[in-house]
């Protein structure tokens, strides 16, 4: 599939293509700015590949121009294609694939913000993360940006979308919200009950992570890159590493690889109990969010046994991980049959309860199709009807020695997410077993003096979904690190899972779609 | 010692103390001003059952208005940092604010940038720095303890 695509490609669009390179399984091909609409429409609808994340470069001092980056990937084949295009570093407008594409979206609006390049013909193109109290003109991840800057704060204003009609209110919630949960706005509008409109308002977590990973040594990169996502520390910072051995040429030694899968389903199991828990709490069934986070607790509680740390935390390094864990294996085997023994139980007792399905089925539905236009990841995309999963499709760790299912359900309800969850962990369960069992001999790290210039993706599936990163170094330090998290494609989705629910579903609905604040500010 | 037999004891001498200068109960509101999040899978770990802090008299409510005590966790991000300030205006005195974690401490592995505001004290008087990233549970729960020992101290002085 992957040698056709390329070829059909060529063929039609042979004048419009500069020049190609491939690294690894990513294939670059660098077009002209003009031809970026067709070219995309042609991959994503003619051959249906999903566009996974665009991203821009400011390669001003080095040719005078932004390159822009077009990722899409071909899942049948574990390979990526990248379309690319010179944006004019004076001139920096460039056509917006928005509205063909509607997953380009917030990556236009983060481009503009951020890079300064303005999407022409974007249908929505108001800020994202630079909010309305910043100046014109500032764009943080411009080389020529010091990372020190104050920006001063100017008066301005956030125009939302409104919404008129015979009894038609808005209720506005957050940044801060009632719940221990991150900061993010909400607004509702809504006739009686039902939801007829919501808009999200994100970013208020905008930490500058992005501009940070430019201006901190490798070593201390890893570190950051865990704390990106707080409660996916383990994905980011596998994705990380991932990128950066490959750049470096590393072959990770097969018992680091294991270590790496055990520490990977660990994340996802404790965290679907958490979001099995928090969709238990907002129906109001105490049982069982009191009997899930139990069980949460007890995961973290064996994590910080086996790692030293709660959240998985400092395991992970360039080059493999910073300590074995096979001394544990015994201990880990048998906490996790306790755990998942308690958790058929609970979940007997979920699907059981009839007060408890009535609110969660049919609720907060997402159709297959928006689940796609919006390209929708993980547990969230999987409930909805999208089989996708990197850790299949894009085998890394030890994935490939290892047998596992991918549940996929078509629903796209919180029951279908709640459902694909608890299967999940059912999985990672017997992943984790699998792994503990042939966990092979020896050493669990090569040490990485230095980091050759290069660039590469790295990749993981986190309890949220496609987790996607592209590094480039440059002289042994990291000169630009996109981070793809899940929650960034999966946000806009809630504005379709609410409409015609009922405000006080909103919470399980939110909960249910698991997102990630920090993980989408950055 | 479990995880279990440390909690009882922690939290009955919270509980006397906070019997003693709240009458009753400690109301904590939750901010987060820029965290990456763990911190905040932390304090909703404090309301598990294993650590179930509400059997000590310590309340997480819903409005700062409603609060004795602020926790804020993240470096305060220039978009959080207004929606901090009002948090704090809105809550009736003592305030005590009690920042928890290594960003709310002092900015943390994210430091002061053009985004991150590094460290909570920048922008309200903080009663106590709770480290670690993120702080374990025992930790918050005794960050807290250390709040209230000041206030006691602070009551005392004025008696005086
Ligand atoms: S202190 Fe650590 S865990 Fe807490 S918000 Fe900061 S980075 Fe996250």
């Amino acid at each position: 599939m992957k040698t056709e695509i390329i070829d059909t490609i060529k063929k039609d669009f042979q004048e419009n293509i500069l020049e190609e390179s491939i690294s690894y399984n990513e294939i670059y091909l660098t077009v002209k700015k003009e031809s970026i609409v067709k070219l995309c429409d042609r991959i994503y609808y003619h051959f249906d590949l999903p566009l996974v994340s665009i991203f821009a470069t400011d390669e001003r001092n080095i040719n005078g121009f932004f390159k822009i980056h077009y990722v899409f990937s071909i899942d049948k084949n574990d390979a990526f294609i990248i379309l690319r295009i010179n944006v004019d570093g004076k001139n920096p407008g460039y056509p917006s694939i928005t509205y063909k594409i509607a997953a380009a979206n917030w990556y236009e609006r983060e481009m503009q913000d951020m890079f300064g390049l303005v999407p022409q013909g974007h249908p929505d193109p108001r800020r994202l993360m630079n909010f309305e109290d910043w100046p014109d003109g500032v764009h943080p991840l411009r080389k020529d940006f010091d990372i020190r800057t104050k920006p001063p704060r100017v008066n301005g204003e956030y125009i939302y979308r409104h919404v008129d009609g015979e009894g038609v209110y808005e209720i506005p919630v957050g940044p801060v919200h009632a719940g221990v949960i991150e900061p993010g706005h909400f607004r509702f509008s809504v006739a009686g009950e039902p939801i007829i409109n919501l808009e999200i308002r994100h970013f208020y977590t905008h930490k500058g992570v992005e501009k940070l990973f430019e201006n901190i040594s490798i070593d201390k990169a890893v570190f950051l890159s865990e704390r990106i996502s707080g409660d996916n520390s383990v994905a980011h910072a596998v994705a990380f590493c991932q990128a950066m051995e490959k750049i470096a040429g590393v072959n990770v030694p097969p018992r680091a690889r294991f270590i790496r899968t055990i520490l990977l389903e660990l994340e996802r199991i404790y965290n679907h109990l958490g979001d099995i828990a928090g969709i238990a709490t907002d129906v109001a069934f105490a049982f069982g969010a009191a009997h899930a986070n139990k069980l949460k607790e007890e995961v973290l509680q064996l994590n910080e046994r086996v790692t030293g740390s709660r959240m998985l935390r400092g395991m992970n390094a360039i080059g493999g991980v910073r300590r074995d864990i096979g001394d544990k294996k015994d201990e880990i085997l048998q906490k996790l049959s306790i755990i998942q023994r308690d958790f058929r139980k609970l979940m007997e007792n979920f699907t059981s309860t009839p007060s408890l399905m009535d609110r969660i089925e049919t609720t907060g539905r997402i159709y297959p199709d928006t689940a796609k236009g919006l390209h929708v990841v993980g547990p969230s995309g999987r409930a909805s009807g999208l089989d996708r999963d990197t850790r299949r499709d894009h085998p890394y760790a030890a994935y490939p020695e290892f047998n596992f299912k991918v549940p996929v359900l078509k629903a796209g309800d919180v029951l279908s997410r709640t459902i694909v969850r608890a299967d999940e962990i059912c999985e990672s369960v017997a992943l984790i077993e699998q792994a503990l069992w042939a966990l092979p001999e020896r050493e669990t790290r090569v040490n990485v003096e230095k980091i050759p210039d290069g660039h590469a993706f790295g990749y993981t599936e986190s309890p949220r979904g496609e987790t996607i990163y592209w590094v480039r170094t440059i002289g042994n330090r990291i000169d630009r690190c996109k981070v793809r998290d899940p929650s960034f494609c999966n946000w806009l989705a809630i504005e379709y899972a609410v409409l015609d629910n009922i405000v006080p579903d909103f919470p399980i609905i939110n909960k249910s779609l698991s997102l990630s604040y920090s993980g989408n500010d950055m | 010692m479990t995880v279990e037999d440390e909690i009882e004891i922690m939290g009955q001498r919270m509980n006397d103390k906070i019997r003693k200068i709240f009458g009753r109960s400690l109301h904590i509101r939750e901010v987060d001003a820029g965290s990456c999040n763990a911190c905040e899978v932390e304090v909703n770990s404090l309301s598990n059952p294993i650590y179930d802090i509400e059997r000590f008299g310590l309340h997480i409510v819903a409005s700062p208005r409603h609060a004795d005590m602020l926790l804020v966790t993240g470096s305060v991000t220039r978009n959080m940092e207004l929606a901090l300030l009002k948090t704090y205006n809105a809550t009736p005195s003592p305030k005590l604010v009690a920042a928890m974690g290594s960003c709310a401490c002092n900015g943390g592995i994210f430091g002061e940038t053009y985004a991150s505001g590094g460290g909570v004290d920048k922008f309200i008087p903080v009663d106590v720095y709770i480290p670690g990233c993120p702080p374990r549970p025992q930790a918050v729960i005794f960050g807290i303890m250390v709040v209230l020992d000041k206030l006691e101290q602070k009551i005392g002085k004025k008696e005086v």
